[in-house]
């Protein structure tokens, strides 16, 4: 069995190594894409958008229905995570492990029922990952505000530089997860819980079909900003300008709560108690 | 684009693709997964696509890095085969 899986890699990847010589030269600009495509998008991107960087404006403008798609596809993804993975009810392990905060001293509590009531000095430690570090922790509590900060500009710069929902969207999720890495998962879920986070998930690819519609409403296409022109008090250049931005908004807020969603069902085997 | 600087990177990117492939333990094949992430998006930001690179070193060396690792903490670190 493995020799036939093992051929049928090695004959593939010569088919497709093959292939590559049909492929125009890299950047050859006599190749079919750079013939019609590419230089009405580079050419007219501006003036028709008023967005400097061209990727942008293929991926959410002229390209918009694709981009929803993949952010339905991104959202598909948290929803399988959670039907999958998700043990509903209050999960967690039968003993747990406290920790004295002013002496370090662990103690186990070998049934979760009767947890003493007065636990004022001591913090909940995870059962397979004691490790406690106090440089780790405040590292992280200082740099998370800046890796959210630089999120929030990837996604509010995606017009003029490199970057957009997706990638400011991940950027936003993995502060919540340098959290929940750094501190525990308890920790991050009570910033980000369960339900608000599947409401936001929900939320962001509303915000994608919900300005499409809007449009729609407005008696253009679907995804067509242009006509958000009357809302919002521009010319229809601008008026897509903002629309690609709105649209970035709702897929950062989708890619956000989706990366954290998943995260917290893999981590903590889908009982959102103890994790990595 | 400098051809030796490129071919190095290259060189780099099928070295950890077959490390990531042959490599038994679980744990070092996500940080393989995530250093192939890593070449791939100085390959693409040496070819100047730099968008494409920003999502790979986001989405490719970062957080699916931590999926994989959540992945081998959750499950066993030795692969049978």
């Amino acid at each position: 069995m493995k020799k036939i899986g093992l051929l049928i890699v090695i004959l593939t990847g010569v088919f497709l190594i093959y292939a590559t010589a049909d492929f125009p030269r890299w950047g050859d600009p006599a190749s079919p894409a750079s013939t019609h495509v590419s230089p009405r998008y580079i050419e007219k991107s501006m003036e028709e958008t008023e967005v400097p960087n061209v990727v942008t404006s293929v991926l959410a403008d002229y390209r918009g229905y694709d981009t929803m798609f993949e952010t339905t596809v991104i959202f598909a993804a948290g929803v399988a995570c959670f039907i999958l993975l998700r043990i509903p009810g209050s999960g967690g392990p039968e003993e747990r492990l406290y920790r004295h905060v002013p002496t370090g001293i662990t103690i186990r509590v070998k049934d979760a029922r009767n947890v003493p009531s007065r636990l004022a000095q001591f913090e909940r430690i995870d059962t397979l990952w004691v490790p406690h570090d106090l440089i780790i922790k405040t590292a992280c509590r200082i740099l998370i505000p800046f890796i959210q900060l630089f999120a929030l500009y990837v996604i509010a710069h995606g017009h003029h530089s490199p970057g957009g929902g997706f990638q400011g969207g991940v950027i936003l999720g993995a502060s919540i997860i340098v959290m929940a890495m750094s501190h525990d998962l308890r920790a991050s879920i009570e910033r980000m819980g369960e339900k608000v986070n599947a409401l936001l998930c929900a939320a962001g690819v509303f915000i994608y079909a919900g300005t499409g519609a809007l449009c729609l409403s407005m008696g253009r296409n679907f995804l067509d900003y242009a006509a958000l022109a009357p809302l919002l008090h521009c010319d229809p250049v601008m008026a897509r300008s903002y629309g690609i931005f709105m649209v970035e908004i709702g897929v950062g807020i989708a890619v956000m709560a989706t990366m954290i969603r998943i995260y917290d069902n893999v981590s903590s085997a889908g009982k959102y108690d103890e994790g990595l | 684009m400098i051809w030796q600087l490129d071919l190095a990177v290259l060189a780099l990117v099928v070295v950890a693709a077959v490390g990531a492939v042959t490599i038994r333990d679980l744990l070092g094949c996500a940080i393989l997964f995530g250093a192939y992430s890593f070449l791939m998006c100085a390959l693409w930001s040496i070819m100047g696509a730099v968008d494409v690179a920003f999502t790979e070193a986001s989405v490719g060396a970062g957080v699916s890095t931590v999926f994989f690792v959540a992945a081998v903490f959750r499950t066993t670190r030795r692969t049978k085969d």
